[in-house]
């Protein structure tokens, strides 16, 4: 038993150190004066599939609170907040995408839409969410993969 | 007949929702009792950004309207009841009720509509909960009752429903403008992970759909509030609190400065409506 969780808390550990030292932290992201964010924050492919599970995750993307997306006519209730996201992936690139995720605020001015991947310059955060992003590094990465396969 | 009630809510809220804003009636005009009740007019001059005020009973689907049109099918009727109750009932080590000095609750017709208002014995701006803890210690020799939980929302109520139909009225200028002031800074400054202010979803956003949610304008003139979604009376502050946990803000305190102060802007943001306590809201 005890092996079984020394064994667990090693993997842990590499795990956890491979992927904080390939990550990009919050506060290390470049982003360019419109916004936009070239590199990958984790070098890693993101994986559609799971990026559309956080999209539609209540508790992670929420991303339907906010955007109708008829790939996921499926589920009910998308709010109308913010524009339609049918075809987002023939009207913005890549870089853009990312740049939308990471700090919205920094492509659209005073918009309502969070950052995702910023995790500081808040004001009375809830403790539990303090110096957190919103979403980890590769569910961004996962998420605009996902945003890549929405084209008209 | 409360159980077939609850029964009734319960079905609401598992179908009702599903109605979506297809049944909303937005034109819809609300009459209480043979008493009609404004719901939208001529937004107060102070407001920049919004043309018309409108009553959060106008985003509500039909159903849930319909709840608020007949005191018998308002479940907020239940809780007022309890309201006289602890109205008439002697507390304390003076032996007294409310009503051995105020007689009828009715007494207090009117004064839902300016609250909240400056206290100048106290030298602060109180909400009605100040007034009923105030008696209750001072006048009555009894404990205060907690902000938010069911005696001092029925009681509150109670003491609103006199003013329902009448016009809301809060005095903004004079000894509360710095509190007025703070109000408003509050509603505009953004909280939370989420990193939104009051403004970007009830002054920016109502009328669009959150998710499953119709945004309102974050109205207050008919709290205490009876909400489907948990079956009771919802004071003014517990709502404040609960919107600023969705977007991961710390609230701040119940019963504190800054809440009290943003009760006194957001309400002057409904002066013109009328009172509707106990509205219906899910
Ligand atoms: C609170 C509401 C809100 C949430 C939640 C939200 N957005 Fe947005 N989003 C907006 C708004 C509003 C805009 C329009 C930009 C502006 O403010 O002018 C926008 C714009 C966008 C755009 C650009 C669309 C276009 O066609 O121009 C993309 C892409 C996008 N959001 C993706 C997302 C994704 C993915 C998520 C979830 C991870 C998300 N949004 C969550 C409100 C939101
Ligand atoms: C012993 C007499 C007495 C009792 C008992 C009493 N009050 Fe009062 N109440 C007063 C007096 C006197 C005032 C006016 C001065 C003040 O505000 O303290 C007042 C003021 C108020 C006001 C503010 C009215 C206004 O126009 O500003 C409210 C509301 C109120 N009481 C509610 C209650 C409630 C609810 C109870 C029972 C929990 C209660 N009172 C019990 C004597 C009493
Ligand atoms: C993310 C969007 C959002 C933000 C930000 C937000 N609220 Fe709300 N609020 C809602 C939703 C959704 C509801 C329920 C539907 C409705 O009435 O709009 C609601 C309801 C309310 C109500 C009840 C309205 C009624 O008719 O009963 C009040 C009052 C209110 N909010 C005040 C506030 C205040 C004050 C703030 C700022 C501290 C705030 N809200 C911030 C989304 C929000």
């Amino acid at each position: 038993m005890n092996k079984l969780k020394f064994l667990f808390s090693f993997l842990f550990i590499i795990f956890y150190s491979g992927a904080s030292f390939s990550e990009v932290a919050p506060s290390d992201v470049v982003a360019d004066e419109y916004g936009a964010v070239t590199a990958s924050l984790t070098g890693v492919a993101g994986d559609p599939t799971n990026g559309r599970k956080v999209f539609m995750n209540r508790k992670q993307g929420n991303c339907l609170a906010c955007h109708v997306n008829s790939e996921m006519s499926e589920q009910t209730f998308h709010g109308a907040v913010g524009p339609v996201l049918d075809g987002v992936a023939d009207r913005w690139t890549a870089a853009e995408l990312r740049g939308m995720l990471v700090n919205s605020k920094k492509v659209f001015e005073g918009t309502i839409m969070p950052a995702f991947y910023k995790d500081s310059g808040y004001n009375r955060t809830l403790k539990k969410f303090v110096g957190k992003t919103i979403l980890k590094a590769q569910q961004v990465e996962d998420v605009l993969a996902y945003l890549q396969t929405l084209k008209e | 007949m409360i159980f077939a009630k609850k029964i009734f809510i319960t079905l609401l809220m598992i179908f009702g929702l599903n109605l979506s804003t297809a049944s909303a009636d937005e034109s819809a005009e609300l009459v209480v009792e043979g008493q009609p009740i404004l719901t939208r007019t001529k937004a107060p001059s102070h407001m920049e950004n919004i043309d018309e005020v409108r009553s959060g009973w106008t985003f509500r689907i039909k159903e849930t309207q319909a709840l608020q049109m007949d005191d018998f099918e308002n479940p907020g009727m239940i809780f007022v009841d309890k309201g006289i109750d602890l109205w008439n009932k002697v507390e304390g080590s003076k032996n007294k009720s409310c009503a051995s000095c105020h007689g009828d609750a009715s007494e207090f017709k009117g004064l839902r509509t300016v609250m909240p208002k400056w206290n100048a014995s106290a030298g602060a701006l109180w909400s009605m909960e100040d007034h009923v803890n105030n008696c209750r210690t001072e006048q009555m020799g009894a404990e205060p009752l907690k902000w938010g939980k069911a005696p001092m929302d029925s009681i509150v109520a109670l003491i609103g429903l006199q003013s329902r139909g009448m016009t809301m009225n809060v005095k903004i200028d004079g000894d509360v403008e710095p509190m007025w002031e703070l109000g408003k800074e509050l509603f505009y400054t953004r909280v939370g992970q989420l990193d939104m202010s009051c403004a970007n979803c009830h002054e920016d956003n109502y009328g669009v759909m959150i998710r499953a949610d119709h945004l309102s304008q974050g109205q207050i003139n008919g709290f205490p509030t009876y909400r489907l979604k948990n079956a009771k009376l919802n004071s003014i502050h517990a709502r404040f609190k609960g919107c600023m946990k969705n977007i991961r803000a710390t609230p701040y305190k119940v019963g504190g400065d800054e809440f009290r102060a943003l009760e006194l802007y957001v309400a002057s943001r409904g002066n013109g409506l009328s009172a509707e306590t106990p509205s219906v809201r899910n």
